[in-house]
């Protein structure tokens, strides 16, 4: 049995809006990125299925898809970083506080 | 197949509520990879296979691996967003978020603008034809691609080296 | 089976960017730093090279006919313009960079090789017809604007703003990304030309073209999903802030144009009145929350989400009248604000841990310490304003009218009544120099290199002249 296009799109929905909500409701920066991963993977999903069920003739779906992912890694890449740098500059700089008030 | 789909659609959606429940960023990471393998499944349900095995490689074997780098690295000392995010800004959040789902089943349970064709069984999947597509069709976006990582690759090394003030004069 | 053959001349000028950031990263290693001190500037002289030589062939090229790169990718007329606008910008920020950076970092090489990265992901952007070639487009430029937000490390507001900037940078993708998979699903097609020749209507383009203007919204700081923008712009490198404020704006509204039109199934009044909304929403909170800004740097940045605001005002109109408009306020835009930028710059403090932000009273007195650059800063202040006979008044009224032409004049009384508004806190800034004593910290000698004197000089002229020359350079841009 075929499994419908439209269970797909629902599934792609929610997860995008449950990756939506960590965005807007978490604190912690890694967990926000998390939400994010979360709302790329539902695009997709509903890339994939599009593709599948309406224009599987080309492949252009799929080939959006990888770009995604692509993307999705540079980015979980430099905003890890980004995260590593603020929490290395948010030590230093409290060390050096310590200097100057022995200076 | 339909059993298959909702078991996997199970999985996914409790590895994402995990991901935004849970304290410890740990469990967070481990539930994002929960979440990356159900989908990678799903994927090759839907005869993407290239993309099922790339979906694990690369989200479960690079992303979640470095997510927990990160969090195991600095610890608990995870850098927060904003001073003031209060119950409201979450309320917002809750009521943003289902706004939009609202709106997108809405949407979605609606006929498709051309009419929902039935699923063919495409031979797409096939790397081969995946290829063409991609150095082909795609060279472009894909050379464009090598700029991103490049790009990436160097705000990576940038941001992850110590910094260095510069000496004063 | 062939291999495709690609027609690289379209794209020359972003590959001579892309050539010298390859260039600049190596530079380091082609001139050792500790071994030849002279030799500093090294990347700053390549990048800006490469940079003019990217603008001599856009310029020499003559008129870009339209062809496209497999249809990913086309050289016409309004990319063109793009080009100049990006590649202005860029050249100034980078004068306003070279005596800027060294204050902070020593990473010059990989500075000015993600700025060159910034720039030409810029111009792929304007050039872009396809959707994944759009996107990618956009993430590259993005991710180099990331990292150049935090470039200065020693600084925790840098950092800060640089996460706030990614993570909401990353989470409007997501939305961009959802638009364009509905674009897809409805046409089955990512070229812009095949989506509009599809002329699908119903639901999924629909929400496919709100889901992209949200996505493209949070790219142009457009209220309500300004909100990383004032903390972006305050805690980035002031040179970076200034070539990004313009940057970014003129290639995402080129994009955002392009999606418009491709998207032409979709009733004009529906989008063009969500984006009226929204230009007017903008402009109000960007010039309402500048009046209250106690820093000079975070007034300009407010001041430039009002901007962003006055720009929709050509893209509602929806006309070509109105894009031609929106391309001559750019390049008014850039004079002006990298202008206004580079003052703000030239009065902050650079310290070992922190740029100190210049306060709003910064400038106070200004005159009697550098009077030519209080004539400049106050050029720069009335021409954002709105003040003839200076480039900002003629690129509003070209803007307005091309509004009120599509019967859009109450946005129009809306943007006008708006620069009255900002008139206020632009005015300020000026009388403060000329007539209020100087604050306490300015007894310090207020340094000018040569570099950033430059880049003052020529804001200023551009802007005296794109205003005194207005109408020739209008009816250049609309031919």
């Amino acid at each position: 049995m075929v499994i419908p296009l439209s269970w797909y799109l629902i599934l792609a929905a929610a997860l995008f809006s449950i990756g939506f909500f960590g965005v807007l409701a978490r604190r912690n920066a890694v967990a926000v990125l998390m939400g994010v991963e979360l709302m790329l993977n539902a695009v997709n999903i509903n890339l994939l299925a599009f593709w599948r069920a309406i224009h599987p003739a080309e492949l252009t779906g799929q080939i959006f898809a990888i770009f995604v992912l692509t993307v999705a890694a540079a980015e979980a890449a430099v905003g890890l970083a980004l995260i590593i740098s603020i929490y290395r500059s948010r030590r230093t700089i409290q060390v050096d506080a310590l200097d100057l008030m022995k200076g | 197949m339909p059993l298959l789909f909702a078991a996997l659609a199970l999985i996914a959606l409790v590895g994402a509520a995990g991901v935004l429940l849970s304290r410890n960023p740990v469990y967070s990471a481990l539930s994002l990879l929960l979440n990356f393998v159900a989908f990678a499944v799903m994927y090759v349900m839907l005869s993407a296979q290239f993309l099922g095995v790339v979906q694990i490689i690369v989200y479960a074997g690079a992303i979640v691996v470095l997510f927990l780098f990160v969090v195991m690295l600095i610890g608990g000392n995870l850098p927060a967003l904003g001073r003031g995010r209060r119950a409201y800004v979450r309320a917002a959040g809750v009521i943003l978020a289902a706004l939009f789902l609202l709106a997108l089943l809405f949407g979605l349970a609606r006929p498709l603008p051309n009419g929902l064709a039935a699923v063919g069984a495409p031979d797409g999947g096939s790397v081969q034809a995946l290829g063409l597509a991609l150095y082909v069709d795609h060279i472009v976006p894909f050379e464009l691609a090598s700029i991103l990582l490049l790009t990436a690759m160097l705000g990576g090394i940038v941001l992850a080296r110590r910094y260095q003030a510069p000496p004063k004069d | 089976m062939s291999l495709p053959t690609l027609d690289f001349s379209l794209i020359l000028p972003e590959l001579v960017v892309l050539i010298t950031a390859l260039l600049v990263l190596i530079a380091d290693l082609l001139w050792p730093r500790a071994a030849s001190r002279g030799r500093e500037q090294a990347p700053a002289v390549l990048a800006l090279a490469g940079l003019i030589l990217a603008g001599l062939l856009t310029l020499l090229a003559g008129e870009w006919s339209g062809a496209t790169l497999q249809g990913m990718l086309v050289a016409d007329a309004l990319a063109r313009y793009l080009n100049l606008v990006v590649l202005l910008a860029a050249a100034l920020g980078l004068l306003l960079s070279w005596s800027y950076l060294p204050h902070f970092s020593t990473q010059r090489s990989e500075y000015y090789a993600l700025y060159l990265l910034a720039v030409a992901g810029m111009l792929f952007l304007g050039k872009s017809i396809e959707l994944i070639t759009l996107f990618v487009s956009l993430e590259i430029l993005s991710i180099a604007l990331y990292v150049l937000t935090g470039f200065h490390r020693g600084q925790l507001a840098g950092g800060e703003a640089a996460l706030k900037y990614f993570l909401l940078g990353a989470f409007s993708s997501g939305f961009l990304l959802y638009g364009a998979a509905l674009f897809y699903a409805a046409t089955g097609a990512t070229r812009l030309a095949d989506i509009a020749a599809q002329n699908a209507g119903g639901f999924y383009m629909l929400a496919g073209l709100a889901l992209f203007l949200v996505g493209l919204g949070f790219k142009l700081a457009v209220a309500p999903f300004h909100m990383w923008a004032p903390d972006a712009y305050q805690g980035a490198p002031t040179p970076v802030t200034a070539f990004m404020s313009v940057g970014t704006k003129a290639a995402a509204l080129v994009a955002l144009f392009r999606v418009v039109q491709a998207a032409g199934s979709v009733p004009v009044g529906v989008w063009a009145t969500a984006l009226a909304f929204l230009s007017l929403l903008t402009m109000t909170l960007g010039n309402l929350a500048a009046l209250r800004q106690s820093s000079l740097k975070r007034m300009l940045a407010y001041s430039s989400i009002a901007h962003a605001g006055y720009l929709l005002v050509g893209v509602v109109a929806g006309t070509a009248a109105g894009f031609d408009a929106v391309l001559f306020y750019l390049f008014a835009y850039a004079f002006m604000n990298i202008g206004a930028f580079a003052i703000a710059s030239l009065l902050e403090r650079p310290g070992f841990y922190a740029v100190q932000d210049a306060g709003i009273h910064a400038a106070d007195g200004l005159f009697g310490r550098r009077p030519w650059l209080a004539v400049a800063m106050a050029m720069f202040m009335l021409s954002l304003a709105g003040i003839p006979p200076l480039a900002g008044f003629f690129g509003k009224l070209y803007l307005f009218a091309a509004a009120v032409e599509s019967g859009w004049a109450w946005l129009a009384v809306a943007g006008v009544l708006n620069s009255v508004i900002s008139a206020y806190y632009y005015l300020r800034v000026v009388v403060g120099m000329f007539m209020a004593e100087p604050s306490a910290s300015a007894h310090l000698r207020l340094p000018l290199p040569a570099s950033a004197t430059l880049a003052v000089a020529l804001t200023a002229l551009g802007t005296l002249l794109f205003g005194l020359l207005a109408t020739p350079w209008f009816q250049g841009i609309s031919r």
